[in-house]
């Protein structure tokens, strides 16, 4: 990621927040408006964040990975089933059980990396194959034991889905969240947070550390990784699973953060977008944090638009259309990825099974 | 390998045994673990199996019932199978269904009343099914395109498509084209002319099995047809198999690539404008939903044939069609297909884990897909 590209991010979100500000200024005051779509955008891109970090372990390491939307379907579901059995069934805390779901969702992500593992690195699927395959089973096992559970004969839960034990507390950080008016913005939900942390950890690990230099290595050229004396198929079956245990948090994000719920098809494409944003953040983790952030921006303005749909100039008519305003992070995407926005390069071994 | 003699002939019967061999074993596994999950959650998998066989074939209209889940499954696992063959993968069957019907439904109700007259049935059903595959061609050929002279992943771009498509449609179905009908509640178009629809074979009326169904048959063969057996199909093959050579054998990269997707699209429309002049008349919102995913694991089960996926489609209409009696008789939820039909797709994709499985040693030519992001 180059410094230009960050410089059209920031313009790309200032227009938005801006243009939800201008049209919103005789209703509330910039500061509600612009902590109200922070709200919104940060909430759309903590999962989009996580999906990309979990893309950009898998493809720096060689291994093509469409399968994060299956992944975070999967975790938000087992996570979600996990923490209302202790909850229900065992009568633990609701925090606790929380917590347990959390650790059930990044298992469940590592389960169905590891299935992405052994098709495309073992078995030397076509990956993108192996991805459609996880993104199909997911939908398909959380739509049938949803219902099976909870209506199904001889569910556990009797007919009925169980009360669950609510979504995670917001975290107050020490010092940060005490500065006055933007304090805030440090205010948020622990997944929430870990997910800027692990931008800055991934960042740290894929550049500066040995592990990251190997990882590199055995995604631009793994027989020359090979020659020196790296585990070629270690490296990625390692990696593809650290970026199941992400996109498994990204799917705790869903119901065990967001909501306390579970629908089927509940991700509804955000680990497609969040691939996108990997892309568009050039296979770097700031880059693509930038981008969950556009993507976020994008849905704040059109969930605020609709708030203020009122206030829209007859000039602008066109935003008053909730189906319009919903185009922009798709069209966006498109644009995006056609490279009007500067070309981006894979690593080099992307996609391909390393053969000895 | 094509020879006539006594020799070849067996060689190819041979062949074609062992190409049918690891899908049906696929199935058979899929079928196994299934059964295993059913049992897992509590329910018995034979009386499951049993309702799903009974309510797929038992009965003239449960046959008949089949046909019709299989026919969109055709045309949308046809559409999946030519991108495939061009080296491209479309995941936008859904949206280009989508447009397909909607398309297909506007011609079929609004068209009468545009011209001011009624129209004869052998003039409007023909408008309203080739607009629908144009709109459908259309709304592939933007991401072909895209594909053609910038790179951008085709993947990617057919997704967003389908967002996009969906909101679209969305926005016409809730807005201009909605019906008038003051006791209509859902976001769908009204009931098309009489002239648009296509008549079904049999006049008993459970039977609802209609022409659509044979003419997917046709496509089908038209698509095999084109496929190895005209200069664009060679092209399209080409270019999938190795862009680079074709290139270099003087064929028009960005131009097939375009082509083929349109081709893709075409298909996917015509899945969707069947089902509205057809069976359902109109087009409401959610119907197309789900068909993109089955369309692929439809043409990767007929390993990208056309006829592998008029059996592939027929299998999955089948189990679509039982699933109901399946759930009304066992209780056993409807989704459980979804998960065996990606679990066929499983084995079918790695039949290294079939072979391994069952110890099979064959080899037969690897089906070349895509090949990561940047082809």
């Amino acid at each position: 990621m180059d410094w230009r590209r960050f410089a059209i991010i920031a313009l790309v979100i200032a227009i938005m927040f801006g243009t939800v500000v201008l049209v919103g200024v005789s209703q509330n005051s910039p500061l509600v408006i612009i902590t109200s779509m922070l709200a919104t955008t940060i909430a759309v891109a903590t999962p989009l964040t996580l999906g990309a970090l979990s893309g950009l372990f898998c493809e720096r390491s060689g291994v093509v990975n469409i399968g994060i939307e299956g992944m975070m379907l999967g975790a938000a579901f087992f996570g979600w089933l996990a923490a209302i059995y202790m909850n229900t069934i065992y009568h633990e805390a609701a925090m606790l059980s929380m917590i347990v779901g959390v650790i059930m969702a990044i298992l469940t992500g590592g389960l169905f990396a590891l299935l992405h593992a052994v098709l495309s690195i073992t078995f030397k699927v076509d990956q993108i194959i192996g991805g459609t395959v996880i993104n199909i089973l997911a939908a398909g096992i959380t739509g049938f034991l949803n219902r099976q559970m909870f209506f199904g004969a001889g569910s556990v839960f009797g007919g009925q889905v169980p009360h669950t034990p609510g979504v995670l507390p917001r975290i107050h950080i020490p010092l940060l969240a005490d500065i006055p008016v933007v304090g805030r913005i440090f205010e948020q939900q622990p997944i929430a947070i870990a997910a800027v942390a692990l931008v800055v950890i991934s960042h740290f690990v894929l550049f500066h550390t040995r592990w990251g230099l190997r990882t590199r290595a055995v995604g631009e050229h793994p027989r020359a990784a090979d020659t020196v004396g790296i585990n070629v198929l270690f490296m990625r079956y390692a990696n593809v699973i650290i970026g199941g245990f992400l996109a498994g948090l990204g799917g705790a994000y869903f119901t065990l953060e967001s909501i306390s719920s579970f629908e089927p098809l509940m991700t509804n494409g955000r680990g497609f977008i969040a691939l996108a944003a990997m892309i568009f953040g050039n296979w770097t983790p700031f880059g693509a944090w930038a981008a969950a952030l556009v993507f976020g921006a994008a849905q704040a303005l059109q969930i605020n638009l609709q708030f203020f749909r009122e206030l829209i100039p007859p000039s602008l008519a066109f935003l008053q259309n909730s189906y319009v305003v919903g185009l922009a992070p798709y069209i966006l995407t498109m644009l995006i990825l056609t490279g009007l926005i500067g070309k981006t390069i894979p690593p080099a071994a992307d996609g391909k099974p390393y053969e000895k | 390998m094509q020879s006539t003699d006594g020799k070849g002939l067996i060689k190819t019967l041979k062949q074609l045994l062992n190409s049918l061999l690891v899908p049906f074993l696929a199935i058979l596994t899929a079928v196994i673990v299934g059964g295993l999950i059913i049992k897992v959650v509590g329910g018995n998998p034979i009386e499951a199996y049993k309702g799903l066989v009974q309510g797929a074939f038992g009965t003239s209209k449960a046959l008949s019932e089949t046909a019709v889940w299989a026919t969109p499954y055709i045309f949308a696992g046809l559409a999946v199978a030519v991108a495939f063959k061009g080296g491209l993968f479309n995941i936008g069957a859904e949206g280009q269904l989508a447009f397909g019907a909607v398309t297909a439904a506007l011609i079929g109700y609004a068209l009468p009343g545009w011209l001011h007259m009624s129209l004869p049935t052998y003039i409007h059903i023909p408008l309203a099914v080739g607009c629908g595959m144009l709109a459908g061609a259309l709304w592939a050929a933007i991401p072909g395109a895209l594909k053609a002279y910038t790179g951008g992943h085709e993947v990617i771009n057919t997704i967003m498509m389908n967002y996009i498509a969906l909101n679209i449609t969305s926005f016409l179905l809730n807005g201009p084209m909605r019906d008038p009908n003051p006791l209509n509640l859902s976001a769908r178009t009204p009931e098309i002319a009489a002239s648009a629809r296509i008549p079904r074979i049999f006049s008993n009326p459970l039977l609802r099995v209609h022409w659509g169904f044979i003419l997917a048959l046709v496509v089908a063969v038209i698509i095999w047809w084109l496929l190895w057996k005209t200069t664009l199909g060679f092209e399209i093959r080409t270019v999938g198999a190795n862009p680079d050579a074709a290139k270099y054998a003087g064929i028009n990269v960005k131009r097939t690539i375009i082509i083929t997707m349109a081709l893709s699209g075409a298909l996917a429309g015509l899945a969707g404008a069947i089902e509205v002049t057809a069976l359902n008349y109109r087009h409401e919102l959610g119907f197309s939903m789900g068909y993109g995913f089955d369309a692929i694991a439809i043409a990767l089960l007929g390993k990208t044939n056309p006829f592998g996926v008029i059996l592939a489609a027929i299998l999955f209409g089948a189990m679509r069609n039982g699933a109901t009696r399946m759930q009304f008789l066992t209780q056993i939820p409807v989704d459980i297909i979804s998960v065996i039909q990606a679990l066929i797709l499983l084995f079918v994709a790695a039949d290294a884990i079939i072979r391994f499985v069952y110890r099979i040693r064959i080899r037969d030519e690897r089906v070349v897909l895509t090949r990561g992001w940047g082809g």
